[in-house]
């Protein structure tokens, strides 16, 4: 189906919105990296270059309420949930105003009150975890979905298998996502399973599942609205595969020599952003002067984020005590 | 809140299910998960009846990946609920060791996320369990900073610690020793009481030795006290009751008191609970101490099955008086 037609059925305003936190989020990585190689960001770094399509679309998908467990490469999903570039530029560099005010880097960060779960290294824990957001959903009798992703790697672990089935048994109101990006760190995906598509996995728990183009927003957003909606409705959990590509290495200290140049090239040519402009100007609802209008202002919005987070304070050593144990007032109500 | 049994004696097991009871009729945000724990009212009938008076959405039988629920009770727990999980087994723990260790411990430290659940986990030996099903993982766990973990030795405590635990903004590990499920009984009162997570408790006053323990070892102090009490020496019992927060004030002011000190656990000996407790003694009380810290606690072997294996295995009484007689004689 020609995308422009399905794109129809998004509005003018959501598309550019999405367009501009495509921009947003690969300016910020763009900052990010580059602090990272000034030497100022210490610790790992994770982005989603060529893949900011997924998060952007996915959270673009979502009411408010609803709850994302994002994969590590979803930058757009914390921006769209209102984490100011500021306050991520500040999270890099351990400073106090960070989401985790320092106790934790990059992207393990997370706010109840903004519905992001913060993410865990052990690739797919979140998986159950936000399943049992979706459980607490539906006892409750909300209208509420959990949102929750992992990488292609991260599918072979068994908290996936365990969230997928638990979710198909209870036919909670959760949508499960795999950003297939092709390598785990340096692992390609030929050597992580022996199937071709993840989503053949969804099949075993008797979930259904779609194959989505990672790098087309409004592909990622129509196919998210749907499952939502279907999650919304009481129909149970769906499966996503996002097929997309990390264009730049696991982390940003990786070179990432192990991916041919010609897959890169191949990939570079379908960039979410480029592929983004190509439908705004198809559909009417935006062009070059546009598209660099955005431009500018996102860099300003990331310029006046880099500032802040470097006048913020370092926590003091002494932080590092507090916050082990909740108290009563810190419980959701 | 009372029920018609509360003023009748009732046992160590049956305590624990009117906690639950309790709280589930208290508190609309508390459910229940796990293996079996619907129909067949779980493995040692604790949730007897509880599907028939809660539904199938307040006591959720589990397929059985301990990770994956115990991931869900998290989930839930970050959105308001108070998830009551029940391992099968305390030994089916260690499947679910990542969730707990590695999210519930941590989610609050890192970025705030109180995460208010109970995983309940019947541990310990003297039922011929074998390997699987006698362990005593709580150090497991007691190396994990985010956790409380909670180990009663009587009806009471059972039931005041469980609801305290139910109560508690934080995951906490509660550890209810198999053995003691039908062997101890008491009278529980009728209205609503807790006891509070963090305060150990002494069992028996003495003035000779302070022996510090929990669980099901607290009785087996008990009776040694008093085949020692005929032989002149006067044991003190320290029940800790809940291992973290670790009530220390009360372990040194009975140290202080007696001089002498014995950390009794059914855990394997190295790196147990009563190592701990032994260092911190050394740190703090070293000025009152009048004779060297014993440990008493099983071999670093897992739990065997036979009957004269597994009775070798565990501490017994007799090991309490010659460890106090040789500590006395200081």
């Amino acid at each position: 189906m020609d995308q422009a037609v399905v794109a129809n059925d998004i509005k003018r305003s959501d598309l550019r919105e999405m367009y501009y936190y495509l921009r947003l989020t690969r300016s910020l990585e763009e900052r990010i990296t580059a602090l990272y190689r000034q030497g100022r960001i210490v610790g790992g770094v994770y982005t989603s270059h060529g893949m900011e399509a997924i998060a952007v679309g996915y959270a673009s998908a979502l009411n408010p309420d609803d709850v994302i467990a994002p994969f590590h490469r979803d930058m757009g999903a914390f921006l769209i949930r209102g984490f100011s570039p500021g306050e991520i530029i500040a999270q890099y560099l351990g400073k106090q105003a960070g989401p985790t005010k320092g106790k934790d880097g990059n992207v393990h960060m997370g706010d109840l009150k903004r519905g992001v779960l913060g993410f865990v290294s052990h690739l797919a824990d979140n998986m159950p975890v936000a399943a049992g957001a979706a459980l607490a959903f539906k006892i409750r009798g909300e209208s509420r979905v959990a949102f929750a992703g992992t990488g292609d790697g991260g599918t072979s672990r068994g908290d996936f298998h365990e969230a997928m089935n638990f979710a198909a048994v209870r036919r909670l109101p959760v949508v499960f996502f795999c950003t297939n990006n092709q390598y785990a760190y340096s692992t390609p995906l030929r050597y992580q399973m022996a199937i071709t598509d993840v989503v053949e996995r969804a099949k075993a728990y008797g979930m259904p599942g779609e194959i989505v183009d990672g790098n087309d927003v409004a592909a990622v957003y129509l196919a998210s609205k749907r499952a939502v909606a279907k999650a919304r409705a009481g129909e149970g959990p769906t499966f996503l595969e996002f097929k997309t590509m990390r264009m730049h290495g696991h982390s940003e200290h990786d070179a990432a020599k192990y991916v041919p140049r010609e897959l890169l090239e191949e990939w570079k040519a379908k960039d979410p952003i480029l592929k983004a402009e190509r439908l705004l100007t198809q559909l009417g609802y935006g062009e070059t002067s546009y598209f660099h209008e955005v431009g500018e202002r996102v860099k300003k919005e990331v310029d006046t984020g880099t500032e802040f987070a470097e006048q913020s304070p370092l926590p003091e050593g002494r932080e590092t005590l507090v916050g082990v144990f909740a108290t009563e007032d810190e419980v959701q109500p | 809140m009372t029920t018609a049994t509360a003023a009748q004696e009732v046992t160590y097991v049956e305590a624990i299910s009117q906690a639950l009871d309790e709280e589930m009729s208290r508190d609309r945000r508390v459910f229940l998960m796990g293996e079996d724990i619907g129909a067949y009212g779980g493995a040692f009938k604790v949730t007897e009846g509880f599907l028939e008076k809660y539904g199938e959405w307040r006591v959720l039988d589990t397929p059985l990946a301990e990770s994956g629920f115990v991931g869900a009770a998290i989930g839930a727990a970050m959105m308001g609920l108070r998830p009551v999980v029940e391992m099968q087994f305390a030994d089916f723990i260690s499947c679910a060791f990542d969730q707990i260790t590695e999210v519930a411990a941590k989610n609050h430290y890192r970025w705030g996320a109180a995460v208010p659940m109970v995983i309940r986990a019947p541990f310990g030996g003297g039922v011929h369990g074998g390997p699987f099903h006698s362990e005593c993982p709580e150090g497991w766990f007691f190396h994990s900073p985010g956790l409380k973990i909670v180990a009663p030795s009587t009806p009471y405590d059972a039931k005041g610690l469980l609801k305290a635990a139910i109560r508690d903004p934080n995951p906490v590990l509660y550890f209810e020793h198999k053995f003691l499920y039908r062997r101890i009984k008491a009278t529980l009162p009728q209205e609503d009481y807790i006891v509070p997570l963090g305060k150990a408790e002494v069992k028996r006053t003495g003035s000779d030795i302070s022996v510090i323990t929990y669980g099901a070892m607290v009785h087996l102090a008990l009776e040694a006290a008093e085949v020692l009490r005929k032989e002149g020496i006067d044991l003190e019992v320290v029940d800790l009751r809940t291992l973290i927060p670790l009530d220390k004030e009360t372990v040194y002011a009975s140290v202080r008191k007696t001089s002498k000190a014995i950390m009794l656990h059914e855990d394997n000996k190295t790196g147990g609970i009563g190592a701990e407790i032994a260092a911190l003694l050394a740190e703090e009380c070293f000025d009152c101490l009048d004779g060297p810290i014993i440990r008493i606690a099983p071999p670093d072997t897992p739990v065997p099955f036979s009957t004269p294996l597994e009775e070798f295995f565990l501490p017994k009484v007799s090991d309490i008086v010659a460890g106090a007689k040789k500590l006395a004689a200081y």
